[in-house]
């Protein structure tokens, strides 16, 4: 069955969207969180278990105290209030790779809770309300063997895989967001990136959408406008990656108009975001009496964290990204849409190393978001993993100011580093790249494109210096771009001054 | 039969370490008389469901090369011992008494069983239970229930039976029960022999497969106090694997056992629980009890009656509060990893195969505990059942608080009646609940209590329990009046009351 969709500008004249969010976070702990099992990503399947974790009889869970601190460090950075006693409860349900058959988890006494996070949108700030961010565990991984689409269904048999199973993760949960129609996508997408941003400030996760340790689930509803009451709503689960948080906003916004306008009632359900079109499609219906039968988890011991000790990772909360991010753009006198690109690249933490090795900002910018971006891009890697390290991009650039190199030679010896030729200087000796610093071959080959382009000199002669572009780039050819620029400009306007 | 069978835990201890005898030898005579007397689902005591000669007797072998090198680990290194099937045990069978966990061999030990294995206790094998813990008769052990050595028609309790039962035919000298509404008291109880249940917390229960993990509790069983005594501050002390332990020195038992067994109780003083004594509890049962009250006095205790007037509704509380977390536990045995699987004919889901298994693995009593704690923590019940069942369990311990400003121990029957014919109560749970009436508070409080025999009915002739109570962590007053007791009644019947048993069967 095909959704019926409302073109967004009549969405937004006509409706107003709740939003909601809720972030799971899988934090970076060397063990998982009710066991000693590591949690290394990758590790052969099954290879990271033990009696706790694959839920065997007997085995008991004991809280990790690094998950506890991490989930404190978020909810303070969150603005929230630090519970001063809390407990986990179990969440009763099947599910095939949960091998308890409960999740624990905490329900009405969640670790943080009342905080906010203040998101900018194109220079206009939004308060995001957190409800809660609490601690869990995540589940066992399955995959379906023998089927066309690698869903169970149609599928020969199942694996599971409990690596993944107990792993600490927290929770974020918004209070109902209430953003004029038109920003909603916009909004969603900007308190995700920058939820994200802070958490790779705190160090608590890896923060990777693409490997799930940072996943978003879309909870949406739409009210005629005006109307004080919320619609039901839709949970669009495991939206990983900004982009298709928007795109997933935007479309159950389109989505839910279309029924309402045709005058059906929107169902409550989950729903799977779909990556090739940007849709959403059913996943289950949830109904109120689906019963999760919570109770304290009667294994573990409330978890009381002392005043002090909050008091203490209080203070060393790092900066604020988007505070640092405004500090470094008046610095760096990025202007607005510099910033944006920066920003949205993830190249601002790579530039301030950059910069620390004495590279001028509007250099460093440059590389990292004009050259190697596109280089990360293309090989489907983030620019971290690029191959290049800021004390590298540093050394190109210092040779680019001694004139060793310039710009377009730099990007060879960017590439001779990638290929793991050596270092810059290596790499310029290796494939013969620096500058010709000797003004006898430019000369000669300006004599030799003077003489090609007669006309040419006449012009330069007659003052229009603009015509030295042309016997520049010939000099450059001839030079197999070896030439400082400026230095063949200068030999061109003395000889024919 | 050996006499070696007879001698408690610490005079077998003993013996070793006087070179008398050796821990093979030991290890053998408990195997011949399991052998003996033993049986099976048909008849015999039936307190074991996994006998493990050949391990048993390697970690016997392995004992005496240690003593011979003088490198004994523990007092009791070389005394045999049993454990309930409810405790972990790698390479040995786990079956909690279920056939859901037919066959299934754990990969890891409790940590009680690490610790019994580490002081160099040979394993004799796994006892008998009633379906996870689930009874007062191990009647509903899915393997067949244990009989009472005091008369085979009789129960032994539960769910502990089959450790009881153990100890009491002098099958073992030593076992380990756990006590989640009274599970080593009663059994304790009707069969003549000494249980004790810890402070909560006060031993690991990592490995211990959970019945309701806020009441269960791992504790020794055994024919004297001292060998309780003993075993407790074996098997006791703080686990890092299980943080509902409690991170505080293990008490000097063995030395509060010894003061008992002097006699002196004097400035000890007692409380008497009025509502825990009285109507419908056996007349023999109430004899014996009142007189080991007077006989209290008599060492130099001050006793007093003291009410507990919450204690009424310890019994609904608890079976609010067992299957809500037991239904929880119970949701992991879902026929895809471990124990048994029943895969109905054609092509069935995972669904039908977990439906299946379950309808086949868990017994009737398991069914019942099942829906009702699903029922109870469902939405809409919680806050009615659960909820409300949680504050009269603070209650409860707000009642023990009070009545222990005023006595240093609380004491009464441990069961109301003595051993019941098989299968009297079988088909009645709510007369079969009732034999823990007296036990249960102290499950739900936490606190620590040791059921010791006190004689025997005049009606019947069967075995008496006798409950002593005391606060979260005071363990060792459970032995100070435990000792005590059994010197004064050990001296007044000419020997120990297992003495008076019938002898079984066989034996060599």
């Amino acid at each position: 069955m095909s959704d019926t969709l409302v073109p967004f500008d009549e969405v937004v004249a006509k409706y107003d969207p709740a939003l909601g969010l809720e972030v799971h976070v899988e934090l970076n702990t060397n063990t998982k969180m009710f066991c000693g099992c590591p949690t290394e990503f990758g590790a052969d399947p099954n290879t990271q278990v033990c009696p706790t974790c694959l839920g065997l009889p007997g085995a008991m869970p004991v809280v990790n105290g690094k998950a506890v601190e991490g989930a404190i460090r978020i909810g303070l950075a969150l603005n929230c209030s630090i519970a001063e006693w809390c407990r986990f409860a179990r969440k009763n349900y099947f599910y095939p790779d949960m091998p308890k058959n409960f999740q624990t988890s905490q329900y009405d006494e969640p670790i943080a809770f009342d905080g906010w996070l203040d998101v900018d949108v194109d220079g206009e700030t939004f308060r995001v309300e957190i409800e809660r961010a609490h601690m869990e565990e995540d589940t066992g991984k399955s995959t379906h063997v023998g089927g066309a689409t690698g869903r169970i269904h149609g599928a020969d048999y199942s694996l599971v895989d409990y690596n993944r199973a107990g792993i600490p993760l927290i929770e974020i949960v918004t209070r109902p967001i209430l953003v004029p129609a038109e920003k909603a996508p916009a909004v969603a997408r900007a308190y995700v990136a920058q939820l994200r941003d802070l958490i790779v400030a705190l160090g608590v996760s890896d923060a990777r959408m693409d490997q799930g340790s940072i996943r978003a689930d879309v909870n949406l509803s739409l009210a005629p406008k005006g109307s004080t009451t919320l619609g039901t709503r839709s949970e669009t689960k495991n939206v990983n990656s900004l982009r298709s948080v928007e795109r997933a906003v935007r479309y159950e916004m389109s989505r839910h108009a279309g029924i309402l306008d045709a005058g059906g009632k929107v169902l409550q359900e989950t729903r799977h975001f779909h990556e090739d079109d940007g849709s959403t499609s059913s996943g289950r219906e949830k109904s109120d009496a689906e019963d999760y039968r919570y109770f304290p988890e009667p294994d573990l011991v409330p978890v009381a964290p002392s005043r002090e000790w909050v008091e203490e990772l209080r203070a060393t909360l790092p900066e604020n990204p988007t505070q640092k991010r405004a500090r470094l753009q008046e610095e760096y006198g990025f202007s607005d849409l510099e910033m944006r690109d920066v920003w949205a690249s993830g190249a601002l933490p790579l530039i301030e190393a950059t910069v620390a090795e004495g590279t001028a900002p509007q250099s460093a910018r440059k590389w990292w978001v004009a050259d190697l971006l596109r280089r990360a891009n293309d090989a489907g890697v983030e620019l971290s993993e690029v191959g290049v390290t800021p004390k590298q991009v540093a050394e190109v650039q210092a040779l680019v100011d001694a004139k060793t190199i310039n710009d377009k030679l730099a990007r060879q010896v960017f590439d001779g580093l990638i290929a793991g030729e050596g270092t810059a200087a290596e790499v310029i000796e290796k494939r013969g790249l620096a500058l010709v610093s000797d003004d006898g071959p430019l000369l000669a080959a300006i004599d030799e494109a003077l003489a090609a382009q007669p006309d040419i000199a006449d012009k330069i002669r007659g003052g229009n210096h603009a015509a030295a572009g042309a016997v520049i780039g010939a000099v450059m050819k001839a030079t197999r771009g070896q030439a400082d620029a400026a230095r063949v400009r200068e030999l061109i306007l003395e000889k024919l001054s | 039969m050996s006499e070696l069978i007879r001698k408690t835990a610490a005079e077998l201890a003993d013996a070793l370490a006087a070179g008398e005898t050796t821990s093979v030898e030991l290890t053998q005579v408990h195997l011949d008389r399991i052998a003996a007397v033993d049986g099976d689902a048909e008849a015999g005591v039936h307190a074991f469901l996994h006998v493990d000669a050949e391990g048993a007797l390697v970690q016997a072998a392995e004992s005496d090369a240690r003593r011979a090198a003088g490198e004994t680990r523990h007092l009791l290194d070389g005394v045999p011992i049993a454990v309930k099937d409810v405790l972990t045990t790698q390479g040995l069978p786990t079956t909690c008494g279920s056939k859901i966990l037919e066959g299934w061999v754990p990969p890891y030990d409790a940590t009680v069983v690490r610790k019994i294995k580490a002081a160099g206790l040979p394993i004799l094998g796994k006892t008998n239970m009633d379906e996870f813990a689930m009874g007062s008769s191990t009647e509903h052990s899915a393997y067949g229930p244990t009989r009472n050595p005091w008369d085979q028609t009789r129960i032994p309790g539960g769910s502990g039976g089959g450790s009881a039962a153990a100890v009491a035919a002098f099958e073992a000298p030593l076992a380990l029960g756990t006590d989640t509404g009274g599970s080593i008291r009663q059994p304790g109880a009707v069969t003549g022999t000494v249980g004790v249940k810890p402070t909560y917390g006060g031993v690991s229960r990592y490995g211990l497969v959970a019945l309701a993990n806020s009441l269960d509790q791992v504790g020794p069983v055994t024919r004297t106090v001292l060998d309780s005594a003993l075993l407790h501050e074996l098997i006791g002390g703080h686990d890092p694997l299980d943080s509902t332990s409690v991170d505080v020195p293990v008490g000097a038992y063995v030395e509060a056992a010894r003061q008992g067994a002097t006699g002196d109780l004097s400035g000890l003083r007692v409380g008497v629980i009025k509502e825990l004594a009285g109507d419908g509890w056996q007349p023999g049962v109430m004899q014996r009890f009142a007189e080991t009250v007077d006989l209290l006095k008599e060492l130099g205790a001050e006793v007093t009656e003291v009410s507990c007037p919450t204690f009424v509704h310890a019994m609904a509380t608890y079976y609010l509060i067992l299957p809500a977390e037991c239904s929880s536990n119970l949701a992991k045995f879902d026929a895809m990893r471990y124990g048994l699987r029943v895969v109905p004919d054609g092509d069935p889901s995972a669904e039908a195969v977990m439906k299946a298994t379950r309808d086949a693995g868990f017994g009737d009593e398991v069914k019942r505990r099942i829906m009702i704690g699903t029922y109870a923590l469902s939405s809409g019940y919680y806050d009615a059942y659960y909820g409300t069942a949680q504050k009269v369990r603070t209650l409860i311990s707000r009642d023990f608080a009070a009545a222990f400003e005023s006595v240093d121990v609380l004491v009464s029957p441990t069961s109301p009646t003595t051993a019941f014919p098989l299968g009297e109560k079988l088909d009645d749970p709510l007369a079969m609940y009732l034999q823990d009436l007296a036990t249960i508070p102290a499950n739900l409080a936490g606190v620590p209590g040791i059921s010791v025999p006190a004689g025997l009915a005049e009606e019947d002739g069967l075995p008496v329990g006798f409950q002593v109570l005391a606060p979260a962590l005071a363990d060792d007053r459970l032995y100070r009046v435990g000792a005590a007791v059994e010197a004064a009644l050990t001296s007044r019947w000419g020997g120990p009351i297992l003495a008076k048993a019938p002898t079984l069967e066989g034996g060599r």
